[in-house]
């Protein structure tokens, strides 16, 4: 049997974060009614001329900067001519020849845990272009109904090399790119409202050969759910075509969610022909170097410098780094926790955010900009195990308290509910002989050869202490009291 | 290079408009004519030269990021051939 190799490349169009429209004054807030947004310029009315907006060219910068792209001095918009009632003007106002952003390249983590590898997916391109307006299909009399509000929003297009050879290699590109666009603030990445979406290029070829195979573009995912359902759907489907003797077509497929398959929209034969030209309404993009500077200079820290810093400067693990730096929420929660608990506790701190805060946050569906428990009182609760003042355990339990608000600093929980850890050798050897005294069974059986039994008088000490003795001192005191 | 008249139907399908059998033969001369010229202007040496992208040597101004324009739907459906519930209406069309 032949063995496939699966080549994916992918397009993602990131609504930019601007006020107004690309190339009009029309506001791009989502959720206004109909064509309530769309001023003369976006309804093509006669005369109009489009005036480019700065803010979008400088989200088109500030991403060019942080994917080591070249950011072009010189770039040049051209029209994509269709029609289609949604785009008032008979063409798209893009970039072709000469897009802004050229080059670059995105690193990312694939998979958890043993089986994590880090990728690196080259990019081709990245350029500026307007959206086009919503068709509604329900019934109106028989007619389409059109709201051209979204017309002429800003969007980038970015575009990869072919470079993904697996549907979780496409979604960690996907959620990566995702993640840094909201980083640089030039998208909300919003992507039930169509922030973000993704279009896959998928094809196969057996595994050595050099070429391509004939792909297949899957239209406007907007879940990550749904990428790698379809990119899954489509290879599977193009497999059994070829080992059932028939060929690839290229088309345009589009992705049906409710029954997990991808349905030919247009073949090559009537595929669109675009026919771009340079756009003579608008002059050539310029953007000189003191601009790029000034940009550079505003850019913060990104997530892979963050990730390269964690693993250099903390000693975390390449995916402790990664999750860590998942969103900048993430990762400025994880440095302020640090801030108050230590340099020392990089560890703890990042098993805290990563596991226990994240399962709570998990379970009531919050953000963790919203969550109950600052970083600050998180820092406090890591210091106070670090000290020895309390166990990893009752650490637990004054953090659910934090949650709940049962007090304002960790110090204050462990002091109003008495859990402070008894570490006077004094009184755990006092508790032990206690147990001891209690349990003689148990001390039988353990000298008798049963390892159990010793973790059964572990228990016992530390019901008798309410949890709160030192389990090492427990461990090492029963242990020479049992021995002797 | 010259357009066969197929190739010229074709151009006038993108193009969304409809030519007679006559009028796709004048119109293929017409074109014929302009690549005549074109192949006339590529004889000249251009090494070196700049694609051009406009005829002017200045670059795009840009506009500051705010909303300068108010909702005038009312006064633009007004001209509109149909429109309802805030929408304009047109053919039906779904891909």
């Amino acid at each position: 049997m032949t063995q496939w190799e699966v080549v994916i490349g992918i397009e993602t169009h990131a609504q930019l974060a601007t006020v107004s429209k690309i190339f009009s004054g029309a506001s791009t807030a989502f959720g206004a009614a109909p064509n309530t947004q769309a001023c003369a310029v976006d309804l093509a009315l006669p005369g109009v001329l489009p005036v480019l907006n700065r803010q979008a060219v400088e989200c088109a910068i500030r991403f060019g900067l942080a994917i080591g792209a070249q950011v072009a001095p010189k770039s040049v918009f051209a029209r994509k001519n269709y029609f289609y009632p949604d785009l008032p003007k008979g063409y798209q106002i893009s970039q072709f020849e000469l897009p802004v952003v050229q080059g670059g390249a995105l690193t990312v983590q694939v998979g958890s845990g043993d089986k994590a590898y880090e990728k690196t997916i080259t990019l081709t391109r990245a350029h500026l272009e307007e959206d086009a307006g919503k068709s509604l299909h329900e019934d109106f009399h028989g007619k389409s109904g059109i709201d051209l509000n979204r017309a002429g929003t800003p969007l980038l297009e970015i575009v990869t090399e072919p470079d993904m050879r697996s549907s979780d290699e496409a979604v960690a590109y996907a959620r990566a790119l995702h993640a840094l666009v909201q980083w640089i603030g030039i998208c909300d990445g919003n992507m039930q409202e169509g922030s973000f979406r993704c279009d896959a290029n998928v094809s196969v070829r057996p595994r050595g050969q050099a070429e391509f195979g004939t792909r297949r573009e899957i239209k406007n995912l907007n879940s990550f759910r749904f990428l790698k359902e379809a990119i899954d759907y489509e290879v599977q489907w193009q497999i059994n075509e070829i080992e059932e003797g028939r060929k690839i077509q290229q088309a345009t497929v589009l992705f049906d969610p409710d029954t997990g398959a991808t349905r030919t929209m247009r073949t090559k034969e009537d595929a669109h022909d675009y026919r771009y030209f340079p756009d003579p309404d608008l002059l050539p993009l310029v953007i000189d170097e003191s601009w790029i500077d000034r940009v550079r200079g505003e850019l913060p820290e990104l997530p892979q410098q963050m990730r390269e810093r964690f693993c250099a400067e903390l000693g975390l693990s390449a995916y402790d780094a990664a999750t860590l730096t998942a969103s900048q929420d993430i990762a400025a929660y994880y440095e302020a926790t640090l801030a108050v608990a230590g340099l020392a506790n990089a560890k703890p701190c990042a098993n805290w955010v990563m596991v226990d805060l994240a399962a709570r946050l998990n379970k009531e569906g919050r953000e963790i900009a919203a969550a109950p428990v600052s970083p600050q009182q998180l820092g406090g609760l890591i210091q106070r195990i670090a000290d020895g003042t309390i166990s990893n355990n009752i650490a637990k339990k004054v953090f659910e308290a934090l949650w709940s608000g049962e007090g304002a600093t960790a110090d204050e929980v462990i002091e109003k509910q008495g859990l402070r850890q008894i570490t006077d050798s004094g009184a755990i050897e006092a508790l032990v002989d206690e147990v001891l005294a209690a349990n003689a069974a148990n001390v039988a059986e353990y000298r008798a050869g049963k390892e159990k039994a010793f973790n059964a008088l572990v228990g016992q000490v530390m019901k008798a202490a309410k949890g709160k003795a030192n389990p090492q001192q427990v461990n090492e005191l029963l242990k020479r009291k049992l021995a002797g | 290079m010259s357009l066969t008249p197929e190739q010229v139907k074709r151009i006038a399908h993108l193009a969304r408009i409809e030519v007679s059998e006559a009028e796709a033969l004048t119109t293929q001369g017409h074109l014929n004519g302009i690549f005549a010229l074109i192949e006339q202007m590529q004889a000249v040496d251009t090494t070196g030269v700049e694609p051009m992208a406009h005829a002017q040597d200045v670059s795009q101004r840009l506009r500051t990021d705010v909303v300068s324009e108010s909702d005038r739907r009312a006064a633009y459906q007004a001209v509109a051939p149909e429109a309802e519930a805030g929408l304009y209406l047109v053919p039906k069309v779904i891909e």
